[in-house]
């Protein structure tokens, strides 16, 4: 392939994407309530949405007629590119809630930077998710609050999924060889700069809720080179059952 | 107020529905219409929350990102039907957690017809082409219903609907038209759809309880055999475009009465499922309450901080 490491990149963005969204629509018609279960598979859909642009252009720097069903469905294990933070599961509405927050909050700062790419398609994308990623964020945010803030066991609640999940946060900001690569050609953001707004904003909404930031200094790592969580093959095995069950057929 | 005040509001209130007027929330209205409607629009509205979940059980494993994405627009599609429909009955004056409260409690009913399993993706097109084909059919003439909120909730349902169904004939069209694997998927789905869809327009007449007090009040126009009939008469020509067999062996086209002859319906299946005996009336209940139960914390939570706001803000102000 001619341009490798601009594939990696982008694939590296949209596995995220399509991880948690595949994560969401886990959600649909089990949610506590009904405005909340529209909006998570509203998210899920605005992401679905975004993983086919990217998937899109992936394909055709790739170049030889893979489609995005390919690039989505029909790769192992290890080559999916996803952060260990979005394929942890929904163990209950706070745990949705905080992967989801600690989700949003980077993702949003990531499109704003990809928004100034010179790659075209890149910023294009970029523009039209951000809007949608915006709402994620609010949506996300705002229940970190009220659940922080509500009664005392969804407080308890809501501190147990942050901390739990909080050692899932570093990675984010991790880069692999494709990432400097692309970043070096003036293409790519460079997500190490991203790092301290983050946190100090997460920690912002954090105290809003009335919770604690937790102070581990031990984090995960490794989804970002295909090394992942038990998690992600069981996400793989629905995601891809139709694809390998029914091999080469049109849908 | 006595009794000939009574008939007097009565009249008025018939006459007016016969001119076509809507009646809206405020309005005087008899006890017995506020109760049908209750009953049936809240009815209404769970079969939609309810069947969100042969289809959701699906959007995990679609074939393609663009089917996931139609799918998910799709439940989503449903989720806000029973949003506004759930709404249109709080207008008559009983709240969405007394409605929830009898869906769980097993009161109040839903379609029958998501007590059956979707078993495989071409369930996804078979529930589309032929439920929301069904649905459409009960579902037009309640646009021009008497009760207003409901009549202009149906205009926005009916729409969406039409779109899902033209979407379920398309994914029948590609398995028709792909490979005899598909073909295959494609046929056993009619044929496990079929038979419960032509039951989704309701009992015969001469079984139905409600329907001369509906006719009048514009919550039916047709009987059920009238809309199974035109269900039928329909959709047997979008089974020839696709190519498949309708598992009836009596169906015939009747050239007197312009109409397909079809067979018995098995009304002993029908009541079996109505009665809570279906393949999944458990299962789907259980899904139910189990995400509401579990939602218990979220909607105190939401609650208790709204009111910590409320506080908040009063407090500022003082």
């Amino acid at each position: 392939m001619k341009n490798e490491n601009l594939y990696n990149y982008i694939l590296g963005i949209a596995d995220n994407s399509l991880i948690l969204g595949q994560r969401l629509g886990e959600l649909t018609g089990h949610g506590p309530n009904l405005e909340t279960d529209i909006a998570c598979t509203n998210i899920s859909l605005d992401l679905f949405g975004q993983v086919r642009s990217y998937f899109q252009y992936a394909g055709k720097i790739a170049g030889d007629g893979r489609s995005e069903d390919d690039i989505a469905m029909l790769r192992k294990e290890r080559e999916y590119k996803n952060v260990l933070l979005v394929e942890q599961p929904n163990t209950n509405f706070a745990y949705t809630i905080a992967r989801q927050f600690l989700f949003d909050a980077y993702h949003l700062a990531f499109l704003k930077e990809l928004q100034k790419s010179p790659d075209l398609t890149l910023s294009a994308i970029a523009n039209k998710c951000v809007k949608e990623v915006s709402y994620h964020e609010r949506f996300s945010s705002d229940w970190v609050r009220r659940l922080g803030d509500g009664t005392e066991e969804s407080r308890e609640k809501m501190q147990e999924a942050i901390n739990d999940l909080w050692m899932y946060t570093d990675e984010l900001f991790h880069q692999t060889e494709a990432d400097k690569a692309v970043v070096a050609e003036g293409i790519g953001v460079d997500v190490t700069n991203l790092k301290t707004a983050y946190y100090a904003y997460v920690a912002e909404v954090l105290e809003e809720a009335t919770l604690e930031v937790p102070e581990t200094k031990y984090f995960q790592k490794g989804g970002k080179n295909g090394v992942h969580t038990e998690h992600l093959g069981y996400i793989l095995a629905e995601l891809q059952y139709m694809q390998r069950t029914y091999p080469n057929m049109e849908w | 107020m006595s009794e000939e005040q009574i008939r007097s509001l009565e009249r008025n209130f018939n006459e007016r529905i016969e001119r076509d007027e809507k009646i809206e929330p405020k309005d005087w209205m008899p006890e017995k219409y506020r109760q049908t409607h209750i009953r049936q629009i809240s009815q209404h509205a769970h079969s939609e929350i309810v069947g969100m979940l042969p289809e959701g059980n699906w959007i995990t494993r679609a074939p393609s990102l663009r089917r996931k994405v139609a799918l998910l627009a799709k439940v989503q599609d449903e989720a806000g039907h029973g949003l506004y429909l759930y709404s249109a009955c709080e207008t008559l004056g009983v709240t969405r957690d007394e409605l929830y409260e009898q869906l769980h409690t097993g009161k109040a009913k839903y379609s029958s017809i998501f007590n059956y399993p979707a078993l495989t993706w071409a369930d996804m097109g078979a529930i589309g082409w032929l439920v929301d084909g069904a649905a459409i059919i009960n579902q037009v003439p309640l646009c021009n219903t008497s009760y207003g909120p409901y009549a202009r909730a149906m205009i926005r349902v009916c729409k969406e609907e039409s779109f899902h169904q033209r979407q379920g004939f398309e994914i029948m069209l590609k398995l028709a038209n792909g490979t005899p694997e598909q073909k295959e998927l494609a046929q056993d789905a009619l044929n496990r759809w079929w038979w419960p869809s032509l039951m989704m327009l309701g009992p015969t007449d001469d079984k139905s309880v409600h329907t001369e007090q509906s006719m009048k009040w514009k919550l039916k126009r047709k009987t059920n055999d009238e809309l199974r009939q035109q269900f039928i008469d329909q959709t047997v020509p979008q089974a020839d475009v696709l190519g498949l067999t309708i598992p009836d062996p009596d169906l015939k086209w009747n050239e007197e009465r312009q109409s397909y002859d079809f067979g018995e319906i098995d009304w002993d299946e029908f009541w079996q499922v109505v009665k809570g005996h279906g393949p999944m009336n458990k299962e789907r209940m259980k899904a139910r309450v189990g995400a509401w139960e579990r939602g218990t914390w979220v909607r105190d939570a939401a609650m208790a901080y709204a009111e910590k706001k409320r506080a908040r803000k009063e407090k500022e102000a003082v």
